[in-house]
């Protein structure tokens, strides 16, 4: 079984869901927390897991044998996203630019391209409590995420409970994260923004025919427009967590949910058997 | 020798776009004949890359010489090595900015004067 945990707005509360639902359901279930938020994967803050492997997330780029080039330009003008220039002479790659289609390869008249390495980031793991903890970490400056949380989510241990943490939005790494997922939980807050971007979100997992349900963070007992908009879509209000300053104070200090509250593990336990029974299997 | 100017539109009273990548025209003459054509940028609206393709545009048509408002890094980067100079603080309409060219008023760049992705916000900062 594996749920992401995502939301559209930033800042709901994917990682406090998350990692407490993964410490909840520990004793019963095999469970694997994989942080695929991986500009900003944040979980092992919470889980402090003891990482004891790192490994290196490479893709493929372009490189050019300028003594077979004859600077024909096919290269530079077939790719989508101008990651490459050819000069009078010379060849220019832009590598963090390249989305690793092949393209240039394919079509080089001279198969004067060849594929080189490219570090994109890593993959860290390691075991949090008897939960086995893995994260992506992008490097600084790579802009395309997506190779890497496909790496992450290989990572998956067929039969375990799996948590996904994802970044927030709709768009291309939050696509990569999701699809796939048995089950997707849509953290929202009962603002107009979270209502906005919760829309969006919803959008995202039909179109990836991920069925899912919605969690109320940080509810202030006002929560009629999430629960019309629910109600009206027909997605399951799964769950809803009070508004608490004692929760966002210790929460500052990096305490997870469930040991602020730990009242709350059969709830959480039951959020994570309503996913259960409501994912694909 | 020829000139490329980024452009507003397609005429020498047309406005100076500040931004290279995603300027919406290019002005330009071949000084040896006095004559003025006017391509309109594909690089405008392109996802990424915009500096990188409108540079290999400009290479392509064997430009040698560009004068432009703001300029990216990587566009920078593919005209140093294809050798074009670069001119940068061009303002006005594009005949102003090619008589302060020929004036000398504008200052030849070697380095980028604008950041990555500047240009989406249509050259404002």
């Amino acid at each position: 079984m594996h749920i992401a945990i995502a939301s559209g707005k930033g800042g709901t509360g994917k990682t406090t869901i998350a990692t407490s639902l993964a410490l909840a359901i520990k004793e019963q279930y095999q469970v694997q927390y994989i942080d695929c938020d991986v500009e900003e994967p944040n979980g092992h803050i919470f889980l402090k897991p003891e990482f004891t492997y790192k490994e290196s997330v490479t893709v493929q780029v372009p490189r050019v044998d300028l003594s077979r080039c004859n600077f024909c330009g096919r290269c530079a003008e077939i790719c989508a996203f101008h990651a490459l220039a050819v000069l009078p002479g010379n060849v220019l790659s832009f590598v963090e630019l390249c989305h690793s289609c092949g393209g240039c390869m394919y079509f080089c008249p001279e198969k004067a391209i060849s594929s080189a390495e490219q570090e994109i980031g890593w993959i860290e793991g390691g075991l949090a409590e008897g939960i086995d903890f893995i994260q992506g970490r992008l490097k600084i400056g790579v802009a395309i995420s997506p190779p890497l949380i496909q790496a992450v989510k290989n990572k998956r241990l067929p039969g375990a409970a799996v948590i996904a943490d994802v970044s927030p939005g709709t768009s291309c790494p939050v696509i990569k994260a999701v699809e796939g997922a048995d089950f997707c939980i849509l953290v929202t807050e009962s603002t107009p923004f979270g209502l906005h971007d919760l829309e969006l979100a919803f959008g995202m997992i039909q179109e990836l025919k991920v069925p899912g349900g919605v969690v109320i963070n940080r509810s202030d007992g006002k929560d009629e427009d999430i629960e019309r908009f629910c109600k009206d879509k027909g997605i399951p209000l799964l769950m809803k967590f009070p508004f608490s300053r004692e929760i966002a104070v210790n929460y500052a200090k990096g305490l997870p949910l469930l040991a602020i509250k730990p009242q709350w593990k059969k709830d959480l336990i039951d959020l994570w058997r309503k996913c259960e029974r409501m994912g694909r299997n | 020798m020829k000139i490329a100017i980024s452009a507003e539109g397609n005429s020498i009273e047309a406005r100076v776009d500040p931004r290279f990548g995603r300027c919406e025209y290019f002005a330009i003459i071949s000084e040896d004949k006095d004559q003025w054509e006017h391509i309109s940028n594909s690089g405008a609206f392109a996802g990424g890359g915009a500096g990188i393709h409108t540079a290999q545009e400009l290479v392509n048509r064997k430009v040698e010489c560009v004068l432009t408002g703001r300029i990216g890094p990587n566009a920078m980067g593919v005209l140093q090595a294809a050798g074009i100079k670069v001119y940068t603080g061009a303002s006005g309409t594009v005949r102003e900015a090619f008589e302060q060219y020929k004036n000398g008023l504008l200052k030849q760049s070697l380095t980028a004067n604008a950041s990555l992705h500047e240009g989406m916000s249509r050259g404002r900062k």
